[in-house]
This record gives C-alpha cells, structure tokens and sequence, in this order.
C-alpha cells in the first residue's frame, strides 16, 4: 500500500514538474477546500452517522432528522387521532344506544340458566381485561394527559402520577401479553370464520333489526372482537417489548415507527374495546352473567347462540343447566 | 436577551476531544453520559470532517414537545433546560432528539432509565439558587450565571466550538468562510434552527 501511494507520489511530482505548475491533488478532489454537504451525508439515509471514540457506539449518530418529525407526529396528529378514537366511539356509541335502546332478551328471563364460561376462561378473561385498563389509561395519560389532565392537577402530581403509570405500563405488560397467549390458544377453535358468520352478518347480527341468526359459542361479532383482540394485542404487545427493552430489537428510528405502530394500534384496540364494553354490560341485557358468574340465561343464549345451546345441552346431558337463582320476574 | 447557540467549524474541529473532557469535568457528568460528543464523518476518507456535537438548544425543541409531563422549559437565553424533579425517564426526548442529546443513567430494561440528563448550556437548572451546591450535584455548573460561556467552547484550542449569540457567532463563522474561500457546513443548524448560515 505504502508502495503505491509513493509511487503515486513521484508521478504526480513528476507530471507537475513536467508541466511546470503547480501539483494538482492526485484524485482531483482537495479534502481540504471543499465542504462537506450535510444533505449530500444524508441522501439515502436516515441519519448522518460517523466515527467517535466513545465506547458508546449509539453517540455515532450525528443527526437524525427523523426526530423533528416524529415530534410533529406525535404534536399534530396524535391527540386527534387519540380524541377520535375515543371520544368519536363514545359518541357512536352513545347515537346507537339512544337510536337502538338496550337489546332485551326478546323471550323474557328463562328459568334456568346454562354455563357459558368456565372459571378459568373467566379468570383469563378478567385478568387481560383488568390488565388492558391500566395499559389503556396510563397509555392514552403519557399520549394527550398533558393536555387533558396536567393543566387540572398541576405539574408535581402529575407527573408522580405519570411516573408510577408508566410503571405500571411497562409491567402491566407481562400479564396482558400472557392474557392475550392464553385466549388465543383457548378460544382459537371457536373462532375460525365460516359459512355460519357470513350468514349472521347479512343477517345483521341481531344488532340492526331484530333477527336471532344462528350462531355457535362465539358469533361473528364476537369473533371480530376475538382477532381483533389476539392480533392487534399482539401487535401491540410485540411494538410494546421493543420500547420497553430499547437498543435490543431496534435503534431509534426503529422506536419512532415501533411507538407510532403501538399507539395507532392501541387507539384501534381502545375504540373497539369501548364498544366490546358496551355491548356487553349497558348494551345488551344478560350479556354480563357470561364473564360475571360464567352462567347466562337460557334464553338469552338460546337467542345469541342458538347452536351451542343444543350442542351443550347434549354433550352435558343437561349438566350444564341450572336453575336460575333470581327467577324471571 | 441574546438567542444563545453552539456553531463547530467543522474545518477547525481536530477531534482532540478537550469539549468532552471539559464538559465532563466542569459538570461532573455522570458515568456512563457524555453531554457532548466528536463524531468523525469520512474517518479515513477524502473529505473527513469532526463534529462537536451537544444538544443544540432548538428552535421550537422537539423534546420539549413531545415530553409527555412537560418537564422542559426555555430560559430567556433560548437555552433549552428540564427539571429532573418532573421527568419520568420515558425515553420520549430521545426518540425525538436530532441530536442524540438526552441520556440517561442507566439504560435499564422495563423502562428503568433514570432521570434525563443533557447539556445544559452550561447554565445549571431548576434547583436552588444559581450555583448552589444543590443545583450543581443534579444539573453541573451555572456558568452563564457567572457571566462565562459554556467551558466546552470556551477552551477549545482551535476554536473551532463557538458558544454564545447566534447572530455574533455566525458573524465570526461568515468571516472565516470569506478568508479561506469555503465553508465547512453549519453542522445541525438546519435542523435546530431551521436556517443555515447565509455567506
């Protein structure tokens, strides 16, 4: 190498006295007289990386412009993003209950009530949910409580309030995540879409007029909410570990797509949640014995699920049954 | 009230160093966190340069916008400061950072990153009286207060790092490309303060 250069070397001078002016640079590029163009650094990339001689390989990043925009994300868009999903389902909400009232067992209470949800499904089910409300309001605090909620309690209470959510946030993660592994394997049998599904929803799924399609332990709304529920929390989930342990699946910019994708799915999950919610305490009479005490009425599952009543009765012979314990009024 | 800004000639900058040492030893900064940085562009290659680089103290800062608590502030000096009283270790601002400029103490996992640290301009924070032993163990120096620049530039050898009024600064800059016939970048100014230098 060092032989090369020389040569180069004497050429040059050769050629120059030759020529009897001044040496040009060998390449024709002067490192010396020519700026070195930051938007040239970063054409084609993401950021303008370099060389230090700090043990710390991530202060290499010169510049990442990616950062201001990320800021304008999450300034401009995201508390609209964040008022639509929830206050814009709220209202929907709200429209369709005033327009649709409360969906009454059409047959009156029955006598007798049948198991809909064993303890353990039950658990599974209480332990994501519980899991998922804390997740959603320390999420939706860290996305706009500077907005909503710092002007109201002051900067000192907020923000221990905020350190002790994201606290919660980060740990609260395990058992949802769990949660959401645990239903699917559970419950993933029930959901596979079929004929059955296309046929509810023509139907209107009993939510737009009043008719009681057929349907087995799980509907296709119920299904809707199942996927809905396993991958955009697993999704979630997934985009949640990569922030939680940063610098081991990603670096920053990875983070900025990795938050945008948690939070956009998060706000999707929390809007379809509420109506979940909804449906199944204020919106629908009987539906909440199913996660309450695991026993529904029989007449409200033979209107809803009108397949796995039949299937149940007779795999139990008739154990899954039992008398109601508050009789039809 | 001056608009105060770092500039680092790049055609200056020797990557010697000094500013981190400096920066370190006038602020005790913690291990681990290094408030600025020399990061060598090009390193071997025709056209390389070294940069000094630190929170550049933004127009309209991306960390102060983002941060979920609201913990930054502006100093009548456009210097951009947090109290780490209110800051949560989120880990927001360096997302939003150009500049890689907000560290933290540990690098935990399950989000236990500790309170931000950054440079400070070397002006302290929101703790106490200027230059309080209180103010100092959590911010570094208030050297501003004193009526000093940042120690960074105030000792570069070459000086190359210059601190202090943006328009001042820029000034000497403009003088040095008209002499030597070529600029050497305003490096992140883009970025910071949405303007390059005009020669």
């Amino acid at each position: 190498m060092f032989k090369i250069l020389l040569l180069a070397l004497l050429l040059t001078t050769n050629a120059a006295i030759a020529q009897d002016r001044p040496a040009a640079p060998v390449s024709g590029f002067n490192p010396t007289q020519s700026e070195v163009q930051q938007k040239a650094l970063l054409n084609g990339f993401d950021k303008i990386l370099g060389n230090t001689t700090l043990p710390d390989s991530r202060a290499a990043t010169l510049i990442q412009p990616a950062g201001p925009a990320w800021r304008d994300y999450r300034r401009s868009w995201l508390p609209w993003i964040a008022a639509a999903a929830v206050l814009g389902m709220l209202a929907l909400l709200l429209l369709f209950f005033l327009v649709r009232g409360r969906i009454r067992i059409e047959g009156g209470r029955a006598a007798q009530t049948i198991l809909r949800f064993g303890a353990f499904e039950r658990f599974m089910h209480w332990m994501t949910a519980t899991a998922w409300c804390i997740l959603a309001l320390s999420g939706l605090n860290i996305a706009v409580g500077r907005i909503v909620l710092l002007p109201l309690v002051g900067s000192d209470a907020f923000s221990t309030l905020s350190g002790w959510l994201k606290i919660s946030h980060n740990f609260l993660a395990f058992p949802f995540t769990a949660g959401i592994i645990l239903m699917f394997l559970i419950w993933v049998r029930h959901n596979i879409p079929g004929r059955l599904d296309v046929e509810w929803i023509k139907a209107g799924g009993g939510f737009i007029g009043h008719a009681h399609p057929p349907a087995k332990k799980f509907n296709a709304g119920q299904k809707a909410i199942f996927w809905i529920v396993v991958l955009g929390g697993g999704l979630v989930a997934a985009s949640g570990f990569t922030l939680i342990f940063p610098f081991y699946f990603t670096d920053v910019s990875g983070m900025q797509i990795a938050q945008i994708a948690h939070g956009l799915l998060a706000l999707g999950m929390i809007a379809a949640m509420l109506g979940h919610i909804y449906i199944g305490s204020v919106g629908m009479e009987g539906a909440i014995d199913a996660m309450a005490s695991g026993d529904v009425d029989l007449n409200w599952a033979r209107e809803h699920h009108s397949l796995w009543v039949d299937e149940k009765i007779e795999r139990t012979r008739g154990e899954a049954l039992k008398p109601a314990a508050h009789p039809a009024e | 009230m001056a608009r105060m800004k770092f500039l680092c000639d790049a055609e200056r900058c020797i990557d010697c160093n000094a500013c981190v040492t400096a920066c370190k030893n006038a602020n005790e900064v913690p291990w681990g966190i290094n408030r600025r940085r020399v990061v060598t562009i090009n390193d071997g290659k025709p056209g390389e340069r070294s940069v000094s680089m630190a929170c550049m103290h933004c127009t309209d800062a991306p960390c102060a916008a983002v941060c979920p608590v609201d913990c930054f502030y502006t100093t009548a000096d456009a210097v951009v400061l947090h109290s780490k009283d209110l800051c949560i270790g989120c880990g927001y601002c360096f997302y939003a950072c150009p500049f890689g400029a907000p560290q933290y103490p540990k690098l935990g996992n399950f989000g236990s990153r500790g309170k931000m640290d950054k440079c400070t301009y070397c002006s302290g924070g929101p703790e106490g009286a200027d230059d309080s032993a209180a103010e100092f163990a959590k911010y570094g120096a208030n050297r501003l207060a004193e009526g000093k620049l940042p120690l960074c530039a105030e000792m570069c050898s070459t000086k190359a790092l210059m601190a202090g009024d943006g328009d001042i600064i820029a000034q000497i800059y403009r003088e040095r490309v008209t002499k030597r016939g070529y600029g050497s970048g305003s490096w992140g100014w883009q970025t910071a303060y949405k303007a390059n230098i005009d020669v």
